[in-house]
């Protein structure tokens, strides 16, 4: 097919599954803006920005998907935010130097990262009472609480290991070596395996929630770019657990991860250091945060290919969708 | 003893899975008595390069942050300091280390000490203070690792950043001291090897001598009557006094590089990437000063100790030195470090700082390797310059 009957084709298929496509709006944390970018979905524009608290990371919306709580590192507390009026209702303390946070299922409870004590804290988020606080090893990074809430799994960027706590008495109970500077979780669908993302490892490291043994190790390879530039961080699945989404960080490349037979399937080019990922609620599309070059790449998942990349604020951290 | 039985009594109680085979590896830093870079005036100065305090300080607080790391694994590692006064105390040191069951020695030495304290034991000898290139080259040992950069990482990484900005035409002032005519050496070498130009190279003088004033006088050193147009002066002053004041001395508006201005460093306190300020801050409250460059060097001896000990963590000190050279190491510098098999030298990226902030780093974008980028940074391999090495 010549390329522009190529292009054509696309450019139809695009408009052909454009209505089908989400109607609501990205929210994405830069880290250097103290606000949030609003990108619209449907016509992949910024319609503007919300300001919240000082170094915004990682966002996560309430059970109920009215609320968004962002932790903001330098605040030392998360900025609770109304959905529906975008505005900033409360600030919640989330202890020093929170970094990425998790909610029990019945999204009462808080778990944070506070990157700087070495700590895991369990928050009330009714009273913004902290109830307990587990030392972990250092800068811990990822935050996963298990389907049933008993335990939540803690990534230790500089021990290496990842710390399996118990929810109800705050005891450590096992720590598992994985690989070099693991960073963040996914959970298949059963909760049967979590997976790690081990950024100076180049790899993603498949733990059994069972006995927390090491099913796998999928080590990343992207041509034309050294394993040492391979620096994987964020990690969606999708909701049947079949595919997951890994950023590659500074190879500048998107994953595709069959996840029954642990391959990679595509990869896909996006902006310099391709940091945390998300979906949509139909699939269809995952964004990607590019730390290094201030953008967010849209990903076609379908077609594995590049939609638009879109100009967001400085050091962009990670993108939360309402539809 | 006493000590080593009072860790392993430690990570029983802490480590959840610190079994009987809990080991202690003893740890023994050499330091050099009244070192004269630690002179408290000399500290205060805080020139560019130069160490902020006892090499103690980053080996500490690397071992404390891994706690929860060496409990998980069952190992211990217990830092002994020794203060010598010559080669021959580092001599007698290293020997009577060897027969006190230590695994591994931190050097915080002179050159000639530190090659004194190897020849005197075949224990894995850290070096952390000394950046000469000979170490590395001639007087290289097989057993020696060196987490500082060498002179001649950081002349490359300044020559990159020069050829990046193709600032090409290099006016090199060096200082007086030995130190500095082989650091001039080292200068003028990567100067030639990234096709810059030495336009002049001239010595100078810290003095109030009139009839020095040639020598002195930054401003007739640099005047364009004297050594023509230049795009950028790059100074070679190990004292530090005469650097400091020089990129606001010179003769034209013209950017100063080497030990003042714009240096290549291993570390500088305001890097904020890669988790950088996480370390900085978590130095800065255990010691109250910022991180510096030898700072990092000394942390990242105390996490490569780290990473040994957990790697053994049942020993013997034999399987501990066997794995100490083939590690992968993170240092929050963004990339994976390891040592370099052909003379034992931590590759690693550089930061060019003018002291209040990270400028650039180094290798610079387009200096590209065959193997690894990293090692476009100092000697590489075909060279073969160690001969103690394979």
């Amino acid at each position: 097919m010549p390329p522009f009957v190529a292009r054509i084709v696309l450019l139809f298929a695009l408009l052909a599954c454009g209505p089908a496509l989400a109607q609501g709006v990205a929210f994405v944390s830069s880290e250097k803006d103290n606000a949030l970018t609003v990108i619209d979905l449907k016509t992949l524009a910024v319609t503007g920005t919300i300001a919240t608290c000082k170094r915004p990371r990682h966002m996560q919306l309430t059970p109920d998907g009215k609320q968004l709580l962002v932790a903001c590192g330098e605040s030392n507390a998360a900025d609770v935010i109304d959905v529906a009026t975008r505005k900033s209702v409360r600030k919640l303390p989330l202890g020093d130097d929170p970094e990425a946070f998790d909610l029990s299922p019945d999204g009462k409870t808080l778990y944070v990262t506070n990157e700087d004590e070495g700590e895991l804290s369990m928050i009330d988020i009714a009273s913004g009472k902290i109830l307990r606080s587990v030392k972990v090893g250092k800068e811990p990074e990822g935050v996963k609480v298990s389907h049933d809430g008993a335990v939540v799994w803690v990534t230790s960027e500089v021990a290496n290991l990842v710390h399996v706590i118990d929810t109800a008495s705050g005891k450590v109970l096992n720590n598992v070596k994985v690989g070099k500077r693991p960073r963040r979780f996914a959970l298949t669908p059963d909760g049967a395996q979590l997976w790690v993302t081990n950024e100076l490892g180049a790899s993603v490291t498949v733990l059994s929630t069972k006995d927390y043994s090491v099913i796998d190790t999928l080590q990343f390879q992207v041509k034309g770019i050294r394993d040492t530039d391979t620096t994987p961080v964020g990690i969606t699945m999708t909701r049947d657990g079949k595919r997951a989404f890994v950023a590659l960080g500074r190879a500048n490349h998107v994953a595709f991860v069959d996840v029954a037979s642990r391959k990679v399937t595509d990869l896909v080019l996006v902006g310099k250091r391709a940091w945390n990922v998300v979906l949509d609620k139909a699939e269809a599309r995952l964004l990607v945060c590019n730390g290094l070059s201030d953008d967010l790449t849209v990903i076609d998942v379908a077609s594995a290919k590049p939609l638009k990349t879109v100009p967001v604020g400085r050091v962009p951290y990670m993108a939360v969708i309402v539809e | 003893m006493i000590r080593a039985s009072r860790a392993i009594g430690l990570a029983l109680l802490l480590g959840a899975h610190a079994a009987a085979s809990a080991a202690a590896f003893k740890v023994l830093l050499l330091e050099r008595a009244d070192d004269p870079q630690l002179e408290r005036s000399t500290l205060e100065r805080a020139y560019l390069g130069h160490p902020g305090g006892p090499a103690a300080d980053g080996i500490d607080v690397a071992l404390k942050e891994a706690q929860f790391e060496l409990d998980a694994a069952g190992a211990a590692i217990t830092l002994e300091r020794s203060a010598v006064a010559d080669a021959q105390g580092a001599r007698d040191a290293a020997a009577r280390a060897q027969k006190a069951g230590v695994a591994a020695i931190v050097s915080n030495l002179p050159g000639d000490w530190l090659l004194a304290a190897a020849d005197a034991t075949p224990l894995p000898v850290l070096n952390v203070a000394d950046a000469a290139d000979r170490l590395r080259e001639r007087d290289c040992r097989a057993h020696v690792l060196h987490l500082l950069p060498s002179e001649r990482m950081r002349a490359d990484a300044l020559a990159q950043t020069l050829v990046s900005r193709r600032w090409n035409q290099v006016l090199l002032l060096n200082g007086p001291s030995a130190l500095d005519a082989e650091r001039t050496a080292v200068a003028q070498a990567a100067i030639k090897r990234y096709a810059l130009k030495a336009v002049q190279t001239k010595p100078f003088k810290l003095s109030a001598d009139p009839r020095e004033r040639d020598l002195a006088n930054a401003a007739l050193l640099t005047s364009t009557a004297n050594v023509g147009n230049y795009d950028v002066v790059w100074v070679i002053d190990s004292d530090g006094e005469f650097a400091r004041s020089l990129p606001y001395r010179i003769a034209l508006p013209r950017p100063v590089v080497g030990d003042a201005g714009l240096v290549a460093l291993a570390w500088q306190a305001q890097f904020e990437r890669f988790g950088a300020p996480q370390v900085s801050r978590r130095f800065a409250k255990a010691t109250g000063r910022p991180m510096t460059a030898h700072d990092w060097s000394a942390w990242m001896a105390g996490k490569a100790l780290v990473a040994a000990a957990t790697a053994a963590p049942k020993g013997p000190a034999a399987a501990f030195a066997k794995t100490l050279p083939t590690l992968d190491l993170d240092g929050s510098k963004g990339t994976t470090m390891s040592f370099r098999a052909w003379d034992g030298q931590l590759r690693q990226p550089l930061l060019l700082t003018d002291g209040q902030g990270v400028i650039a780093m180094a290798p610079a974008d387009g200096v590209l390797h065959p193997k690894n980028n990293l090692d476009t940074l100092g000697a590489d391999a075909p060279e073969k310059l160690c001969k103690a090495k394979p």
